[in-house]
């Protein structure tokens, strides 16, 4: 590991984000010899779905699951390589002229790169429910992470609600560590599996299909399952006492819970690439906003590429390809030489392989209509505390978007700039307007895209110019 | 509440949570210390004094903030312990002057 | 607030913004049908980038009478802000406790001792009370501040509000008198037709016997339509907000105001930098390091976000207030100011342009004729 003083004020490349798709990238950057920084805001590399994998509590034993150990080689080949790797390093913003605002121990640096790969991965989807704000009610990706990071599993009465593969990864991977989890509240929508049976020939096909059917047969042996659920609420006070659900089938029961887990698929975490003015569009297959590139991941912005699941979600071995395919294209613009052709067929035929059935899977775990679009005193925005009441009384004044909405009621405004609420708004003011999200647009985000210290900023560098625009007196 | 898989000897540090002195592992995050001694809830919110937890864990939600040696609004789960660190459950907004 | 086919309104307002939302409000509070259309969500909109000051000190440097409506705007404010509460049960949090410049150099305080002096100096100023403070005397009311902090200026009558639940309450307002919103309906086309004019555009077919351009930066292309010559420029200003923090400032400073919920905005610059809205870090940082000379412990508090707007700048910086002489019944209002100047466009302002008195002797200065007279200086 490289410590902050060596970082240098410029490189060919600069990586943000060492998930697959980052390692990936850094990696064959750094081997066709380019200078290449690779930046990440953890501790310890692998972003979320292979973390702590190099710094694990486990011994490689069945708990976690086999796929999770391969993260351990791409985390190598990327520190052998040659690229320079920051760990605990937040780029907060990627500014004029190429430069990039990190922040690394408490102090930011300004560095310049020729290209920029970002690679900074996926986040969960808001899921708005009565008292998912309660302490004790988390993301199953969170209760993955107290796992893999720390062998931490939950005690006592714990309900895991929503739909996608990490929900079912989760709970069988609590199986193998012996964690009996009391039930699973199966929000999928019946109607999913009819529009997602004319993908079924590619799923069939693909490598997620023997994995997952044995995935869900084990926990469903082991683990009562409520399918169709509706509605959800967390009730409590100071902390997560109970859970009541009703099904499509008019079926209801209120259920003591000491934990919620809470998971409907993770979407882009546009935060960065948006500050960029990178152009993104709305993407209706997986309900989120996804940046427009093309197949390298080059994007609106000539010396930006996206790679992995912050360009849409395809899952972990597909990131890695279009790691090693953005990583082709700077390559190609910077260092012509480097043979890359091989390579590119490799890549393509890999991401062809781990993209086949995820059309299927997309369709089959889209989360219902009434868990996108709350109602009455549901928190939209948890950092503000605006209501879903709030939210579409203020559409029915007129608001034409998100960003209007914003500066009425403040949600977007918290810290988490938008990343809890910002799905949840653009839906319910299409709702409430009558037309597609891609019509209503998102959020304006500008640059920080994590908050940083006033003095940070303080400490950026000057010129007579700025000091003009300002000390005027 | 969350209990460790892995054997105890691995709580190698002492933390301080709200000045009680609480075993935790090296490598953990403070957020992952605080889990695992029984702390569900970390602070009250600066809008309705609500309680909050962490949620997400991996620094997108802020709402792990606590208080770690001295300084307010840090992220728990973005925070590796240390020896002797210590670590301030919050209440409502952040003093001026900490 | 949906599609209206071709309808009559006596009133329609080019502009949602802080301008065309208090001058709406005005004119529906007195019975009038009003239309007030606005822009989609992403648009300059000056009115989501304001600092949000209420501001009397260094105003009218240049032209008395525009410290003069300046002044009777800020009295306004408290029966302004009141109306707003009992009529839309929103609190717009005035505060008008005073307001300080604070000044880092020796040079800065005499620059600004002089600058305040030469206001009270002009002719036909009616002066206001104000304070020229050294450190320890600033220290007393603002007991946070820097050994950086060289002196102030300080004027009891300055203060604050909250703009975007202003803006909010105006829009809430305006509608339960019965105006009409129509937002997305960019105006392309005025088409003044005896006794009424048509407002043409993508998805805009409207018609007023009386129409005000209060579109801020989007009224240059239109004034020329109905004979207006009211020159405005785009000037940049960027802003700088924290996390939420218990109240540590009494008052109001005019770079550094705590807001009602808690955040700390930080500001002031000025850039002409044409319509570009990014955000530069070496103005940010300009700013950040001033603020923190003047109140050192806000070096350790989060930044939540940071942005640039584009304040709406006469060409002399001063409001232009008219009425088309070549299209009567054609208004404008436009000003950097639209805080500060809320309450005098929301009930001071609307009289006149209701009874067609504008250009009138207390506005004349206003009057876009400033704007023909060739340059003698």
């Amino acid at each position: 590991m490289i410590v902050a003083s060596a970082l240098r004020d410029r490189y060919d490349v600069a990586v943000v984000g060492a998930g697959p798709a980052g390692l990936a990238a850094a990696a064959l950057c750094a081997r066709a010899g380019l200078t290449c920084a690779l930046f990440d805001d953890q501790p310890n590399p692998g972003g979320q779905i292979y973390r702590g994998v190099t710094n694990s509590p486990f011994d490689r034993g069945t708990v976690l699951g086999g796929d999770y150990w391969s993260g351990e080689s791409l985390v190598c080949a990327a520190l052998g390589s040659g690229a320079h790797y920051f760990s605990g390093a937040s780029v907060w913003g990627l500014l004029r002229e190429n430069e990039i605002a990190v922040s690394l121990g408490g102090s930011t640096r300004q560095i310049r790169a020729t290209r920029i790969i970002l690679a900074t991965g996926a986040i969960e989807r808001p899921f708005p429910i009565q008292g998912w704000t309660l302490p004790g009610v988390m993301t199953a990706g969170a209760a993955q992470i107290l796992l893999k990071s720390s062998a931490l599993v939950p005690t006592g009465r714990v309900l895991l609600a929503g739909c996608g593969p990490l929900l079912w990864l989760l709970a069988w991977q609590y199986l193998n560590a012996g964690v009996r989890l009391h039930t699973i509240l199966d929000t999928a929508p019946a109607a999913n599996w009819r529009r997602a049976l004319r993908h079924a020939a590619a799923f069939v096909a693909s490598p997620y299909m023997a994995k997952g059917l044995r995935l869900m047969f084990d926990v469903r042996r082991e683990v009562r399952v409520v399918p169709g659920v509706v509605e959800i609420a967390g009730e409590g006070g100071g902390r997560i006492g109970a859970v009541v659900y009703r099904t499509a089938r008019g079926r209801s029961e209120r259920l003591a819970a000491d934990m919620l887990l809470l998971h409907q698929g993770v979407v882009p975490n546009v935060n960065l690439a948006m500050s960029a003015n990178i152009a993104h569009r709305w993407s209706e297959g997986q309900l989120c906003w996804v940046p427009r590139v093309d197949s390298y991941g080059s994007t609106t912005v000539p010396h930006i590429t996206v790679a992995g699941d912050g360009a849409g979600i395809a899952g972990a071995e597909a990131a890695e390809a279009r790691g090693r395919l953005a990583a082709i294209a700077t390559i190609r613009a910077l260092k012509e030489e480097f043979p890359v052709g091989e390579l590119e067929r490799a890549a393509r035929q890999s991401l062809d392989r781990y993209q086949r059935g995820r059309a299927f899977l997309d369709c089959l775990y889209q989360p219902a209509p009434n868990f996108r679009r709350p109602r009455g005193d549901t928190l939209v925005c948890r950092c503000e505390e605006v209501t879903a009441r709030q939210v579409l009384e203020t559409a029915a004044l007129g608001c034409p978007g998100p960003n209007q909405m914003k500066a009425f009621l403040r949600c977007g405004m918290g810290a988490c700039q938008g990343r809890f609420c910002g799905l949840t708004v653009t839906e319910l003011m299409a709702e409430a307007r009558g037309l597609p999200c891609a019509e209503i647009g998102y959020y304006r985000l500008r640059p920080p895209v994590k908050p940083i210290t006033l003095a940070e900023i303080a400490s950026l560098p000057v010129d007579g110019a700025a000091v003009k625009a300002v000390a005027r007196e | 509440m969350f209990q460790r898989l892995t054997r105890e000897r691995q709580l190698s540090l002492t933390i301080f949570i709200d000045g009680t002195a609480t075993p935790a592992r090296h490598g953990d995050t403070v957020a992952a210390a605080m889990l695992g001694s029984g702390y569900v809830a970390c602070r009250t919110t600066a809008v309705s004094g609500a309680p909050r937890g962490p949620y997400c864990l991996m620094g997108v939600c802020f709402d792990c903030l606590v208080k770690i040696d001295g300084d307010a609004n840090r992220q728990a789960c973005m925070t590796t312990v240390q020896d002797g660190m210590r670590i301030e459950t919050q209440r409502g907004k952040r003093e001026y002057s900490t | 607030m949906v599609n209206a086919p071709h309808t009559e309104f006596d009133f329609a307002v080019i502009g949602g913004g802080l301008v065309g939302a208090a001058i709406a409000w005005g004119l529906a509070r007195r019975g009038r049908s009003v239309a007030m259309l606005d822009e989609g969500d992403i648009a300059f909109r000056a009115s989501r980038g304001n600092f949000a000051l209420i501001w009397v000190q260094s105003k009218g440097g240049g032209m008395s009478r525009y410290a003069l409506w300046t002044r009777q705007s800020s009295d306004a404010w408290p029966q302004f802000a009141q109306a707003l509460r009992i009529e839309t049960g929103l609190d717009v949090c005035l505060h008008q406790p005073g307001g300080f410049h604070l000044l880092l150099s020796p040079e800065e305080v005499e620059n600004r001792a002089n600058a305040l002096k030469r206001l009270h100096n002009q002719p036909g100023m009616v002066p206001f009370e104000y304070h020229i403070l050294d450190h320890a005397q600033t220290e007393k009311m603002l007991p946070q501040i820097g050994l950086d902090v060289v002196g102030a200026s300080f004027c009891p009558l300055d203060g604050q509000v909250n703009a975007l639940r202003l803006l909010r309450a105006l829009h809430v307002g305006f509608q339960r008198h019965g105006g009409r919103y129509f937002p997305e309906r960019a105006v392309e086309r005025i088409e003044p037709r005896g006794g009424e004019f048509r407002l043409r555009g993508g998805n805009v077919e409207i018609s007023a016997h009386k129409i005000v351009l209060a579109a801020g930066l989007g009224n240059a292309p239109l004034s020329p339509m109905v004979g207006l010559n009211a020159p405005v420029r785009p000037q940049r200003g960027q802003i700088i907000v924290t996390e939420k923090v218990a109240p540590f400032m009494d008052y109001v400073v005019h770079t550094i105001r705590q807001t009602d919920e808690g955040s700390v905005m930080i500001s002031d610059s000025v850039e002409e930098a044409g319509f570009d809205v990014s955000v530069g870090s070496g103005v940010l940082a300009v700013m950040a390091d001033r603020a923190v000379r003047m109140f050192p412990h806000l070096a350790k508090l989060n930044v939540v976000r940071c942005w640039a707007a584009l304040r709406v700048m006469p060409q002399d910086g001063y409001p232009i207030y008219d009425q088309s002489k070549v299209w009567p019944g054609a208004f404008i209002a436009t000003c950097h100011s639209g805080v500060t100047l809320a309450a005098a466009h929301a009930l001071l302002l609307p009289h006149c342009i209701d009874s067609g008195d504008l250009p009138n002797e207390s506005l004349a200065a206003f009057s876009t004729r400033r704007f023909d007279v060739p340059a003698t200086h």
